[in-house]
This record gives C-alpha cells, structure tokens and sequence, in this order.
C-alpha cells in the first residue's frame, strides 16, 4: 500500500513536470518541433512502420500502477501470478466518473466470467497494441494494415477514401494521416463490449481512440493514445508507450485461432448429458 | 415476417428475370460482373506500387455460380454466353428454393437479402463450366487408397464423437465460427460474403478475407517454409513474383480444415495475375498424394468490387451455437419425458 501511494506521487510528480514541457513543445514552432529521429522512408515517401511489432509492459494486466498479485486461476500458482506494473496512464491514473469506477471495480471482482478475452472475442482498441502478443504493420498508401496475432484481429487504417464508421464494431473503424514523422490514427465507432485490460478498465460505445504512431529509432516507436468518452471518463486521458520491433530475420506473426480453445469454456455445460 | 419474405421473393424473381436478358440490354448484376476473358489479359499490364510489384491491391471477389466440378451431364469445357446465363439463372433459382415460406432455412436465411443472392452483388464472371480446368474433365481426380484409408477413419471418429449436436466440437467449423471455406488456401467461394482486400508492402502481399477477418500475411523474402512443428489452419504461406504473377506456396496445414479431404501434407500453389483494371486471373493447384495420385488445377477468376470490408465478429455474437445445442438438449429432455410418460 505505502509503495502504491510512492508510485502514485512519483507519477503524479512526474506529469506534474512532463505536462508543462509537453505543452511547451507543442507551441513551438513546426522547425524546432522536428523529433530528433527521421525514420526511413517507404518507396512512397512515408516514414517506414512496416514491421512486426509488440510492447514490453504488463498493461494488459492493468494499464493503471499495480503491485504483482496472485493468480486469479488457482491451479496456475505462479505461472499464472500478476506482475507488477508502473502502469501506461499519463499522471497515474484513469479519470473515471464517479459509477464508472464503480463498475470498474465489478468488472475486476467478476472479470473471470466478463473479460471478453477470456471468452477469446475480439480485443478492441487500443488493447490490441499492449495485449501482449505482436502484431504486423502492413503499410500500404491507401491502407494500413494493423495485424494482430491474438484472435487474428484486424484493423484497416484508411488514408484515402475515409468515411465515417458505418456501423458500430469491436475493433472500430480508423482513419489515418501523417502529420510529419507522426501517423496519427482516429478510431471510432466502437461497440461497448471491449475491455482495455484483464483489470476491468473499460469504455462506453462513444469512446474515441486517437493514436500516435512516432518512430524514435529503427526498431521503436513511440505510441501514443489519447482516449475520449464522456459516457465513462470526466476528461480526455493519454496512455503512453514504446513499441519494440521483432528483429529476428524468420519472425512472422503466427495462427492464435482462439475460438477453439474456448468452446468447452463457453459451451461445455450444453453437451450431451451421458445417458442415465 | 412472412409478408417481407415474399416481398423479396419478388424482387429477386424481378433480377433474374432481367439477368436473363440478351447481353445488350442494361442488367445490374451482369454490369457488375467482371470480364474474365484470357484475351482482355494479354496486352494488359499491370500497375505498380511504389515498390516496383505487380499491383494486385484493391478489393475484390470470387463470388461465382460456376461449381467447382462439371455437372454431370455437362460435356463441354466452356459454355456460350447464353448457356452461361441459363445456368446462373438455373442456379440462382435452385438457391431462392431455401427460402420456401415457413421453412427452417427460410428462418434461418432469406436468400433472397441482399448480401446472400450472389446476382444481387458482384460476381467473377466465367464461361467455364467448372473451376476445375485439369484433370480435363473438370472432376477432382479419384481418391488413392491412403485418402480412402484415412477418409474411413474419420467418418469413425466422428462417428464414435456422437451426434452432429451432441457437442460443440462435433458441429461443423464454419457454424463455430472458427474458419470459413472463403479464406483457403486455395480461395474458395465462400457463397455469400465471398470479399477479399489485397494490400501490399515491401516483401509482403496480405489478402484479408472477410469471413472471418482471416488476414493471410505473405512474405516475398524468400525465406524457408517453418520447421513441420508449426501447423496451421491456413498452413504457412511463402510467396514469389514469377514476371507479373504472384505464385504462393502454402504447406503446413494441420489438417483440421481438410480442404477437399485432403491429409495434413497438402500442398497448394496459387497463381495470380492482374488480366485488366478489373480482374485477376487466380488459378490454383493442389497436392496430395496421400489422396490423389496427381495434382488437379482450378481457375477461380477475382472481380474487383467495391469496399470498404466492414468487420465480421463472427465468434463473439455466435447465439446460433449455444441456441442450436440447448434446444437439442430441450428436445432430449421431451424425448426421454414423453419415453417415461408411455412406459
């Protein structure tokens, strides 16, 4: 407890010092704005993304400060124990209405029979990024290709042809554009049925994703997202990370067709009672 | 419900009648259908990404009323276009048949929506009249001894499973939601749906099908096929530029989605190449000889179409499953009530 309120404050400390400098940054002019980093470029003129990519944190276990704990499954003991976190929430911790924290905190308590990762479903943005396992950036002029391993969840980034989301889904529907170095993706038209982590976290269908994808070497990216969703949050709220490229020369992202490891989970209790 | 139903019945029977007309006079579904023609592709050369490859990106389907194998009956490798006609017609009515009024598959799925009527969307316009274009029959050639073989221990096992709804596991993948016939390899028509989006980066092709957000990434570098331990649904894909034809060689299958009843040593090999702004000509050959004795070919032709491809959750709103499996278990408890009730 006296470390998670020293985390806290040392968070708290450090965006009380990063805000200002941040904010500093941004008014300054487009020259001295110029990130130290100039990515190479595709043969279309655009910084390279392509790769194959993954984080190094333990957000999808909360993307706020936690300590290690427990496993939820007994029988996993420490294999399947929590590790501790600094969490990816700018200043600490998410700005939660009042009710929304509260069902927050449900979420968390009922999260073995309402994680819709448990149940193998798609993840949802921007838990994609930090679920954990690496996905592909396929980049295209017209599209962008966000590939992930978990569930095969994709996600096409328009650059041209944009449109307004059509319908409501689980990974929602993005539009992108370069602002310099940066490919900013805008997403939208979210369902309410994802989670941002195995803690509960969660958002309402206003939610509104707004990512920033800034190469600072040849093999990281910083990302960036700020979230939206007055329904859940009292302000918007950012989550900051780095992304770490898959240098292996073989490296490729693999079938996690999850469905099938769920079924006796979801559908066990529906089988064919032996014969009494 | 049935008022609507019939409504479309209509409407669909208003298309087919129009798709029946001559070639001159305007007819949506057939303006939408995409030439296939091999004469269009000779002169044609394709685009170019930034990067130098053939461009094959865009959206595209292999929706097509034309079967894999030869009708019986049917002799000729090619139909005129009138022949070509009268079976998409014949076909098309044989679909509108499911949704007789009052009938499970009419519950299930009007044929008539948009979306399922395949002459309601584009289609891969084709004169053949089967996708198989070897064996010259366009028959799948006979199974070999080892694929009886292995086809008899199959029919076994699921036999010794139980029931088709017994249990999840015995009920057909696609209705699991797990992988559909659409995503292959090789890509097959998947009935309804039946959209792919080609994207391509330097040393990679990507085609995503929409059933069920199946993205198949691959890699051009010419890098080795994975150790055997790595099986896959869709095997493991490696790709080549061959001039302006994209070839892609998939092994690795684990079996699970015996394409054909094929065993876990399949291998496929597809070809694509860009014929027109509008068309790729994809052809594919299979290879098993722990099934077959010799490789067969299809020609499969893609039509563009239009986009965006929206997502298709298929798993995460699968009522279908658990409803079908607790009303089989509702049914088995009447069963054995009205067993005990006449005893």
């Amino acid at each position: 407890m006296r470390n998670r309120l020293l985390i806290g404050t040392t968070l708290a400390l450090m965006a009380g010092w990063l805000l200002p400098v941040l904010t500093n940054v941004a008014a300054q002019t487009p020259a001295a704005q110029a990130p130290a980093y100039r990515a190479p470029r595709t043969p279309d003129g655009k910084p390279n993304l392509n790769g194959i990519w993954q984080t190094m944190n333990t957000a999808n276990w909360n993307i706020e400060a936690h300590p290690a704990g427990p496993s939820p499954v007994r029988e996993l003991g420490a294999s399947g124990a929590v590790p501790a976190g600094l969490g990816i929430v700018d200043g600490g911790e998410i700005p939660y209405l009042p009710a929304a924290r509260k069902k927050q905190q449900e979420n968390y308590a009922n999260r073995l029979k309402l994680d819709p990762e448990i149940k193998c479903y798609l993840p949802g943005v921007p838990r994609s990024t930090y679920q954990g396992m690496p996905f592909q950036i396929i980049q295209s002029t017209k599209h962008i290709m966000l590939i992930h391993e978990f569930a095969g969840a994709v996600r096409t980034v328009y650059m041209t042809d944009q449109t307004e989301a059509p319908a409501d889904s689980w990974m929602g529907w993005s539009n992108g554009r370069w602002e310099g170095e940066t490919l900013v993706v805008d997403t939208k038209g979210f369902n309410d049925l994802s989670w941002f982590d195995r803690a509960g976290n969660f958002h309402s269908d206003a939610l509104h994703v707004v990512e920033r994808f800034t190469p600072r070497s040849a093999e990281t990216i910083n990302y960036e997202v700020t979230i939206e969703d007055p329904k859940v949050f009292s302000r918007p709220w950012k989550m900051s990370m780095p992304l770490y490229k898959h240098v292996e020369r073989n490296a490729q992202i693999l079938e996690f067709r999850c469905v099938e490891f769920v079924e006796d989970l979801l559908y066990g209790h529906l089988r064919k009672q032996p014969a009494k | 419900m049935r008022g609507g139903a019939v409504a479309l019945v209509l409407a669909f029977a208003a298309t087919i009648s129009i798709a029946g007309q001559s070639q001159t006079t305007a007819k949506p579904a057939a303006a939408k259908a995409a030439p296939a023609s091999a004469a269009a592709g000779k002169a044609y050369k394709a685009p170019r990404t930034p990067d130098g490859q053939p461009d094959l990106q865009g959206f595209w389907t292999n929706s097509t009323y034309v079967p894999l194998q030869r009708p019986n009956g049917v002799t000729k490798e090619i139909y005129t276009p009138d022949e070509a006609e009268a079976a998409i017609k014949a076909a098309a009515e044989r679909e509108s048949e499911q949704t007789e009024p009052g009938t499970t598959a009419d519950v299930h799925y009007d044929f008539t929506q948009f979306g399922l009527d395949r002459s309601q969307s584009t289609f891969a316009r084709n004169l053949r009249t089967s996708l198989i274009v070897d064996p010259a029959d366009g028959k799948i050639p006979p199974v070999n001894a080892a694929g009886q073989k292995r086809q008899q221990e199959r029919a076994a096992a699921r036999k010794a499973a139980g029931g088709q709804y017994d249990a999840v596991e015995n009920m057909p993948i696609g209705s699991r939601c797990i992988i559909m016939g659409g995503a292959g390899p090789p890509l097959m028509n998947a009935g309804y749906n039946a959209n792919y989006q080609i994207v391509q980066a330097p040393g990679y092709v990507m085609i995503l099908t929409e059933m069920i957000h199946d993205a198949r990434i691959i890699p051009l570098d010419g890098r080795a096929q994975q150790p055997t331990g790595v099986k896959q649904w869709v095997g493991l894909s490696r790709g080549h530029w061959e001039g302006d034809t994209l070839v892609v060689e998939t092994m690795n299958f684990n079996g699970k989605n015996a394409f054909q009843g094929s065993s876990d040593n399949l291998k496929v090999t597809e070809r694509f190449t860009r014929t027109a702004d509008d068309a790729i000509s994809y052809r594919f050959t299979v290879e098993d000889p722990q099934t077959w004795d010799r490789p067969w070919t299809a020609e499969a032709p893609l039509a563009k179409t239009e986009g965006p491809i929206f997502e298709f959750a298929c798993h995460e709103t699968n009522y279908g499953i658990a409803n079908i499996l607790a009303g089989a278990r509702a049914d088995e408890k009447k069963a054995a009530e009205q067993k005990k009730g006449s005893n």
